[in-house]
């Protein structure tokens, strides 16, 4: 690790104050993914703003049936919130489904939103990646792309964001709440992330010196038929390949309300209204599911090893809407 | 409001298993290298160094989690609990009881960060089945693959009863 500078923040004006005098400090909660990358120089922060001692951690029901989450709860805490587990299972079983339990106890709310990508030429920095350095090429295009986006990629970057927790999030159309030099605001959650597009080495709509405050859940849960279908490697500790979360309502045996969103395609958790649209109003049947399926990948593009993953999307849809629909949790 | 730290070292306090440690540390220090290099507890091991591994895996105030990717400076004040602060006095813990009598290691290098998840699996109280062990145990590798008498171990010291 380089050198830096250590302060630790008594209060969000004093964290956003220091982060906006310093363009190159960074804010530090769990510190699961900073320290990694700090470790491998691929970010080298002047100085480190610690946020864990913030009162940030609080769980808090809102009048109007809402949930506020503090940027400071941890994976941990979050999944095994009552209140989580009993209206939100979908994020339960999302954030359950990541990393490992020394990390989700480590690993915040707001930090995991901020989490940066796994792919390998990002990851060493010996190699061009115009994520970490802007300009200098993306390896992955020719190179090994098992890991990569199948969706809204772009001739820069064609990197995933990694996060379980987010897919849950983007289904469950949350919202972020944040703090910066020009105040408070509001973000919702297809507006965090960013396609790469031109500038991969953004990866969110956060202002420099933005801090995440807290998440917020509307009221809608989807509590009775909510899945979360993880595909990988390996059966734990394993980022997803293609992930699924699939929410519906359901209403004398017609769906009223319908949410879907994959993870480990894109660059952001990716959710695509009318996939969701094809399912409002009808009986809940798998030749339905898999037109859905096919819907989502109609402009999929593989780059020679991740080509499996058009049709691990379409048959992971199916299978998560099928275990929504049974109102259970991974087979 | 809490003071702005220097840019060089700074002083914490930190309970390592029962004894106050007044140190001053510098902010690129993790808790590993404290453990290891400062405070001389081999015990706690570094395996990957980046949260891949669970060797590593210490208790902070209770807690498990991964001492590579923690900075010793963000702990000031925490009660850290290492594998040589398991046992009391020649008393072994029973976790420790259990991976003895479970032959539940081979080389023995994952077993310390083994023994503090399984700690904190235990204080943690989501596991009753085996494969809720398993799964709950899943950050902590072991490449000798001594698993099904970790889990079994494991299932003893969360089961006195079974095993007597
Ligand atoms: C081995 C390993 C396996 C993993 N597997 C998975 C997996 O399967 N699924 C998964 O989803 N995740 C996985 N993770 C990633 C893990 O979930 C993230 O590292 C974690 O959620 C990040 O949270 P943190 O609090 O530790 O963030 P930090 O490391 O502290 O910070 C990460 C980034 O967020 C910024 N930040 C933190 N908090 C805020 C805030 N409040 N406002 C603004 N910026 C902020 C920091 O400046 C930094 O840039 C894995 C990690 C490891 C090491
Ligand atoms: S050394 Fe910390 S997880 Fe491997
Ligand atoms: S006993 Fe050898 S690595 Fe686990």
């Amino acid at each position: 690790m380089n050198p830096f500078g250590y302060t630790r923040a008594g209060d969000v004006a004093e964290a956003v104050r220091t982060a906006a005098s310093d363009g190159a400090a960074q804010f530090i909660a769990g510190g699961t993914n900073l320290v990694d990358l700090m470790k491998e120089r691929i970010t080298a922060p002047s100085r480190l703003i610690d946020i864990t001692r913030l009162p940030l951690r609080a769980v808090e029901s809102l009048p109007d049936g809402g949930l506020k989450i503090g940027a400071l709860v941890s994976n941990h805490d979050l999944a095994y919130h009552p209140e989580v587990v009993a209206r939100y299972p979908l994020l339960s079983q999302a954030i359950l489904a990541g990393a490992s339990p020394q990390l989700r106890n480590m690993a915040s709310t707001g930090g995991n939103l901020l989490q940066r990508t796994r792919c390998y030429y990002f990851y060493d920095a010996a190699l061009p990646c115009n994520k970490r350095a802007p300009g200098s090429g993306c390896p992955a295009l020719a190179g090994v792309n098992r890991i990569h986006a199948i969706l809204g990629a772009s001739e820069q970057c064609i990197a995933v964001h990694p996060s379980d927790m987010c897919v849950a999030l983007a289904a469950l159309a949350a919202t972020v709440h944040v703090t910066g030099p020009a105040g408070s605001r509001t973000i919702e959650f297809a507006a965090f992330h960013r396609l790469p597009g031109d500038t991969p080495e953004r990866d969110t709509n956060l202002q420099p010196g933005e801090l995440v405050t807290a998440v917020e859940l509307p009221r809608q849960g989807f509590a009775a038929h909510a899945s979360y279908l993880k595909v990988r490697d390996r059966h734990s500790y394993a980022f997803a390949l293609v992930s699924v979360a699939a929410a519906l309502e359901l209403e004398d045996g017609k769906i009223a309300e319908a949410r879907l969103a994959l993870g480990g395609v894109a660059h952001k958790p990716w959710r695509d209204p009318t996939a969701e649209d094809l399912l409002r109003g009808r009986s809940p049947d798998d030749a339905l599911f898999a037109r859905v399926g096919e819907h989502l990948v109609r402009d999929a593009r593989g780059r020679g090893h991740n080509d499996f993953k058009i049709a691990l999307v379409r048959r992971a849809v199916v299978r998560a809407l099928q275990q929504a629909v049974a109102g259970g949790s991974q087979a | 409001m809490l003071p702005v730290m220097g840019d060089e070292t700074c002083a914490i306090t930190l309970k390592v298993n029962g004894a106050t440690l007044r140190l001053q540390v510098a902010p690129w220090t993790t808790l590993l290298d404290l453990l290891r290099e400062r405070l001389g507890l081999t015990g706690t091991k570094k395996g990957c160094d980046h949260g891949q591994c669970g060797a590593c895996t210490v208790l902070v105030d209770g807690v498990r989690i991964n001492s590579c990717l923690s900075l010793a400076v963000m702990r000031d004040g925490a009660s850290v609990t290492t594998v040589e602060g398991l046992a009391e006095g020649e008393a072994l813990h029973p976790l420790q009881q259990a991976f003895i009598d479970h032959d539940a290691f081979q080389c023995g290098y994952c077993t310390p960060g083994q023994l503090c998840s399984a700690v904190g699996l235990l204080a943690e109280g989501h596991a009753s089945t085996d494969d809720q062990i398993r799964e709950l145990m899943s950050g902590n590798l072991c490449r000798c693959g001594a698993y099904p008498n970790i889990v079994a171990a494991i299932g003893q010291a969360m089961r006195p009863r079974r095993s007597a």
